[in-house]
């Protein structure tokens, strides 16, 4: 069950919900959807987001300040999955609010809200089937695509063991490092995902600090798709963030997404 | 020659898994690198010319074997249990920090890394830390959470003095858990070039493990000098417990000696609440902090609590995940003490026995101070006493008074 990208290059667009509310998370992935993503990464906020830049922690804080939890971002999950039936959702979160929730539950409660895949920061694949946190067997009983990190310092060995454990698509880590922006991309992502085509077949993302049209550009280059995070993050914090209804962060996301598959824009800009 | 480092130990049901505890709970980017130094912990601890080192160092540099001191006046004034304590306070700069930063120190010079990162909660491990560094020549940068700075201000400069930088956080509860958190930022960023010596036994395998390792020398001098002392084993260990690296150290030869109490002593804080404390058995759950499966305080819905206590080094919201076990296990107990009991027993033992133990160690001594009355004079209690006070005295000073006028105190 891959997950399909409609598009060229796909479009997989990160937002931490319930920031700066649920309901403008909400706002702001349905109009990110019609303005171009094939997918949205819905980010469970998370007290010691140890994988993220500065910008995600800001966010983080501020959902959870909002009292924001993960039964929320599941109900949220099923009204974008409602109101938006064809878009790839992925629920996106750190370990332990999901094994506090029990990952049985999780399974069950993410696949009932009609999400297509689970990414979980800090799990590897070998404590993915460990018997504390068998979070594989979860997900692949209720059909629920595991999508897992994979790094330029991952070895081959590795990467073979993700490519097997991995259905909807791979998550190629563009360098080492937390999220956030950077001002170009290196070497490193592309010739990790040539070493990941070697043992998969499954569509390849290229994430963390991908900011641009230009660097989108780059990536449809050898990848199928980019993940924008932290530039969207910060975009949402930027724009009125007394608005809390995200009608007007909305709008700004919708205008910077479909700007993102416009690399001649950007350049002459 | 001495062996450092003993063969791998009995307590892992698979290596770094305690029980259900422990395992690699970090992103991919880091996989690589622990792999990479789980594979060179094993070749050191086979090569003698790296224990033959290490043994030297800790020996010359850091000042082992320590002591174990009789208690003579507090033992008769408390009219109970006879209490020594193991001097790891005495060791070079202040703790028995050094025996890890000396050892993972040695390791990151073997592998090749010029760059070394740690997280300080107290202060100790990283004033140990940029002491190593100065003596082997490797660049040192330590985190540490901004409150911590300000209650720790002594090790700060320390630190500075030593070449290293300190780099304040800002992020969350601004103590030792934020200051790991960050170290891992810049880990995962610089993995390649960096070494990061983690302070405790906590985090992803091998560290839990190597950690323990590195610390053990404590039991295993205790056992031998109280052999020597009273010609038996004691009643019962006792030892702080942050992250758990001195307690651990001090439990571990020990925990085949089923008639020996081990108790950890957990930071009580100022309230029993979530967020008053660090009581992470009473008030914990079983979950994922920081790399590794154990104990963590933490709400409803999974996020991590604020802790809190006098002792930045006990501040902490998870622990080591062998001490999990031993608690399942009941091979060890665990207790807390409060901000309060800890300030006594500091007080006690600098006017009875003329040694002004740290914060930290205080909750250990303060755990003796209830337990010896209720013992008989047949029992041996053993404390860690992990630091020494110095790093403190500006908290001291402030709770206690020291600076008033007289007649005010």
């Amino acid at each position: 069950m891959p997950i399909k990208f409609q598009s060229k290059p796909g479009l997989v667009i990160y937002l931490t919900a319930g920031d700066p509310s649920l309901e403008a998370t909400h706002a702001i992935a349905l109009e990110a959807i019609d303005a171009g993503a094939d997918v949205i990464e819905l980010g469970v906020p998370f007290s010691d987001p140890l994988a993220d830049g500065p910008v995600i922690q800001r966010a983080s804080e501020r959902a959870l300040a909002r009292g924001t939890t993960l039964k929320d971002v599941l109900v949220l999950a099923k009204q974008i999955r409602t109101a938006r039936p064809q878009a790839g959702l992925v629920i996106f979160t750190y370990l332990n609010p999901i094994l506090r929730y029990g990952l049985a539950k999780f399974a069950d409660d993410a696949k009932a809200a009609g999400a297509d895949g689970v990414l979980v920061t800090d799990i590897i694949v070998e404590e993915a089937s460990d018997a504390t946190s068998n979070l594989l067997a979860e997900l692949d009983r209720v059909s629920l695509a595991p999508i897992f990190l994979a790094a330029p310092t991952s070895p081959d060995d590795r990467l073979e063991a993700i490519a097997a454990h991995s259905k909807g698509f791979i998550y190629a880590i563009s360098r080492t490092g937390i999220t956030g922006k950077q001002q170009s991309l290196t070497g490193d992502a592309q010739s990790l995902v040539a070493r990941i085509r070697r043992w998969s077949t499954l569509p390849v993302a290229v994430g963390f600090g991908i900011s641009n049209a230009t660097h989108v550009a780059q990536v449809a280059e050898f990848a199928d798709a980019a993940v924008i995070g932290s530039a969207i993050v910060e975009l949402i914090e930027r724009s009125a963030p007394e608005d809390k209804s995200g009608h007007a962060q909305a709008a700004a996301v919708a205008r910077f997404i479909k700007g993102l598959r416009q690399p001649e824009a950007a350049l002459t800009r | 020659m001495a062996s450092v480092i003993l063969p791998s130990a009995p307590s892992e049901s698979r290596p770094g898994r305690f029980g259900i505890y422990g395992g690699r709970y970090v992103p991919e980017t880091l996989m690589a690198a622990l792999v990479e130094l789980e594979r060179e912990y094993e070749s050191a601890k086979a090569d003698a010319a790296f224990q033959t080192e290490l043994a030297d160092l800790l020996r010359d540099f850091a000042g082992r074997p320590t002591p174990l001191y009789f208690c003579k006046r507090l033992t008769e004034q408390l009219g109970g249990a006879k209490i020594y304590l193991k001097r790891e306070d005495l060791l070079h700069t202040g703790a028995h920090k050094i025996n890890n930063s000396l050892a993972q120190g040695l390791l990151a010079k073997r592998m090749g890394k010029q760059r070394i990162i740690a997280e300080t909660g107290a202060g100790q491990h990283g004033v140990a830390t940029a002491s190593v560094c100065a003596h082997l020549g490797l660049e040192c940068i330590i985190y540490m959470g901004e409150v911590d700075m300000e209650r720790q201000h002594l090790n700060v400069l320390r630190m500075k003095l030593l070449g290293a930088e300190v780099r304040g956080v800002s992020s969350g509860s601004k103590t030792l858990k934020d200051a790991i958190s960050e170290a891992m930022r810049d880990w995962v960023t610089n993995v390649r070039t960096t070494y990061y010596i983690l302070g405790s036994a906590l985090g992803a395998h091998p560290y839990p493990t190597m950690v323990r390792d590195f610390q053990r020398c404590i039991s295993r001098e205790m056992k031998q000098q109280i052999i020597e002392k009273e010609g038996r084993l004691p009643t019962a260990i006792i030892a702080c417990v942050g992250g758990g690296s001195n307690a651990i150290g001090a439990f571990y030869e020990f925990i085949p000696d089923r008639d020996v109490r081990l108790i950890g002593v957990e930071a009580g804080g100022r309230g029993s609440a979530l967020g008053e404390h660090a009581a992470r058995f009473s008030g914990g759950n079983p979950g994922v902090l920081q790399g590794t499966f154990s104990y963590v305080l933490q709400d409803e819905n999974g996020q991590i609590a604020l802790t809190h206590s006098v002792s930045a080094g006990l501040d902490y919201a998870s622990i080591g995940p062998e001490h999990a076990m031993l608690h399942d296990t009941k091979r060890a107990e665990y207790t807390s003490r409060t901000d309060a009991e800890a300030l006594d027993a500091l007080v006690k033992l600098s006017r009875t026995e003329g040694i002004l133990p740290a914060l930290e160690s205080a909750h250990a001594v303060a755990e003796a101070l209830v337990l010896a009355p209720r013992l008989t004079p047949r029992d041996i209690l053993v404390v860690n006493l992990s630091g020494r006070g110095d790093k403190d005295m500006g908290i001291i000073a402030q709770e206690l008074h020291l600076d008033s006028h007289p007649g005010e105190a």
